[in-house]
């Protein structure tokens, strides 16, 4: 064997600690601001700052602290695949970086079509940071995606998108959009259109949601059950958690792993769907094509 | 005679989230049929089980969404209402 095994470069450990460090700081912050509760309770984001603001104080959360953790672990783990690139004799690491361009290329160009393929990186960036986020609640910590305001600020990001695109052969057209296909639709469209990032938020932050309270109440009930079954025993045996060994955790391999990536991947799907769908691509080539005619035709 | 109307506000609010979650009902039974005919599907074509699973997934997203909404107006009761409707009780007293 002729293969050398590659030594860490100082760049390589930096970029690791990168991706590392802001979740260690992460468990840190929560270990440090943990509120006394007796028991497992169910609470929302805990705040950790609140800013004086003329109509409404600015609250700093748990969520917003922890999906900024999230982007600077992301941007350690972008720059650890992406340092040092090579056009020949490349590493694993390249390849893997190789990989999921190549692998969201595809998926853009497959469900977009190839006018959108600057929407790449875009796809890429919500893919990493939804999935990311959900996958948080590994580590014990909040998840970001599991509060509404996160995810709403997403879907109207995604709205924004949206509706730009529509905007692009003119606000006549835009308007016209609505009454189709007959005239009378139109109160039924505009509730489709205000629906459209209202059904996007609740569905990826009620899903987490969902599964960390089912885990609480999982967690709660076998706690309860284990008490039943060894609570005769005297001393510490009698606080034995015989049941909430392994239980909970096939419960997390749905819950946090599974359920997170796929709402991850319909988020993904979703803004992908609506921006292209929206977009009125036949209407918009056929004036591109006029004006150029027409400008051709005036020289 | 507040500890009663406190009651009242509590118990109707936890009604009020169970009731809602029959709307669960829903989206199960539409996801069973859409699970069962991708099943179908992939038994009579099995070379299209990718394409097949992933449409299903998506399809299934969309499906729960009603039951969501169903959840999101449950947790709202649950954690939410309680504590709103208590303060407007209050000060309507006094």
């Amino acid at each position: 064997m002729n293969e050398k095994r590659r030594r860490l470069t100082a760049p390589d450990i930096l970029y690791i600690a990168m991706m590392i460090l802001p979740l260690l700081a992460g468990l840190v912050l929560k270990i440090l601001t943990k509120p006394p509760s007796e028991g497992i309770t169910i609470t929302g984001a805990q705040i950790y700052l609140r800013v004086p603001m003329p109509i409404q104080d600015l609250l700093i959360t748990e969520s917003q602290i922890n999906s900024w953790l999230v982007m600077i672990a992301i941007w350690g783990l972008c720059l650890f695949l992406t340092h040092g690139l090579k056009t020949r004799d490349i590493g694993v690491r390249q390849h893997i970086a190789e990989w999921i361009v190549e692998k969201t290329d595809a998926l853009v160009a497959d469900s977009m079509g190839s006018y959108f393929m600057g929407f790449a990186p875009f796809i890429a960036a919500i893919l990493a940071l939804s999935g990311f986020s959900s996958l948080l609640s590994l580590l014990g910590l909040y998840p970001p995606t599991s509060d509404i305001n996160v995810v709403g600020g997403w879907a109207i990001l995604v709205f924004a998108l949206i509706t730009y695109y529509k905007f692009k052969c003119g606000p006549i057209q835009y308007l016209k959009s609505f009454a189709e296909p007959v005239a009378f639709l139109t109160p039924l469209n505009v509730i489709s259109e205000v629906a459209t990032p209202l059904s996007m938020a609740f569905r990826h932050y009620g899903n987490v949601l969902s599964g960390s309270v089912i885990s609480v109440l999982v967690a709660t009930a076998l706690q309860g059950l284990s008490r039943l079954l060894l609570g005769w025993l005297p001393g510490a045996l009698g606080e034995f958690p015989l049941l909430q060994i392994g239980i909970p955790a096939v419960l997390s391999i749905y819950f946090d792993v599974f359920s997170g990536l796929l709402q991850a991947y319909i988020f993904a799907m979703l803004t992908m769907m609506y921006v292209s769908g929206g977009f009125p691509m036949e209407e918009y080539f056929k004036r591109k094509e006029n004006k150029t005619c027409k400008s051709l035709g005036g020289k | 005679m507040l500890e009663i109307a406190i009651g009242i506000i509590l118990g109707c609010c936890a009604l009020g989230a169970g009731c809602a979650m029959i709307a669960g009902i829903g989206p199960g039974i539409g996801e069973g049929n859409a699970v069962a005919k991708a099943c179908e599907a992939i038994g009579r074509q099995p070379e299209s089980k990718g394409a097949v699973t992933s449409t299903m997934l998506m399809g299934c997203a969309i499906a729960e969404t009603t039951g969501l909404y169903a959840l999101v107006i449950a947790i709202l009761l649950i954690f939410v209402a309680p504590n709103l409707l208590v303060n407007i009780l209050l000060n309507a007293i006094g």
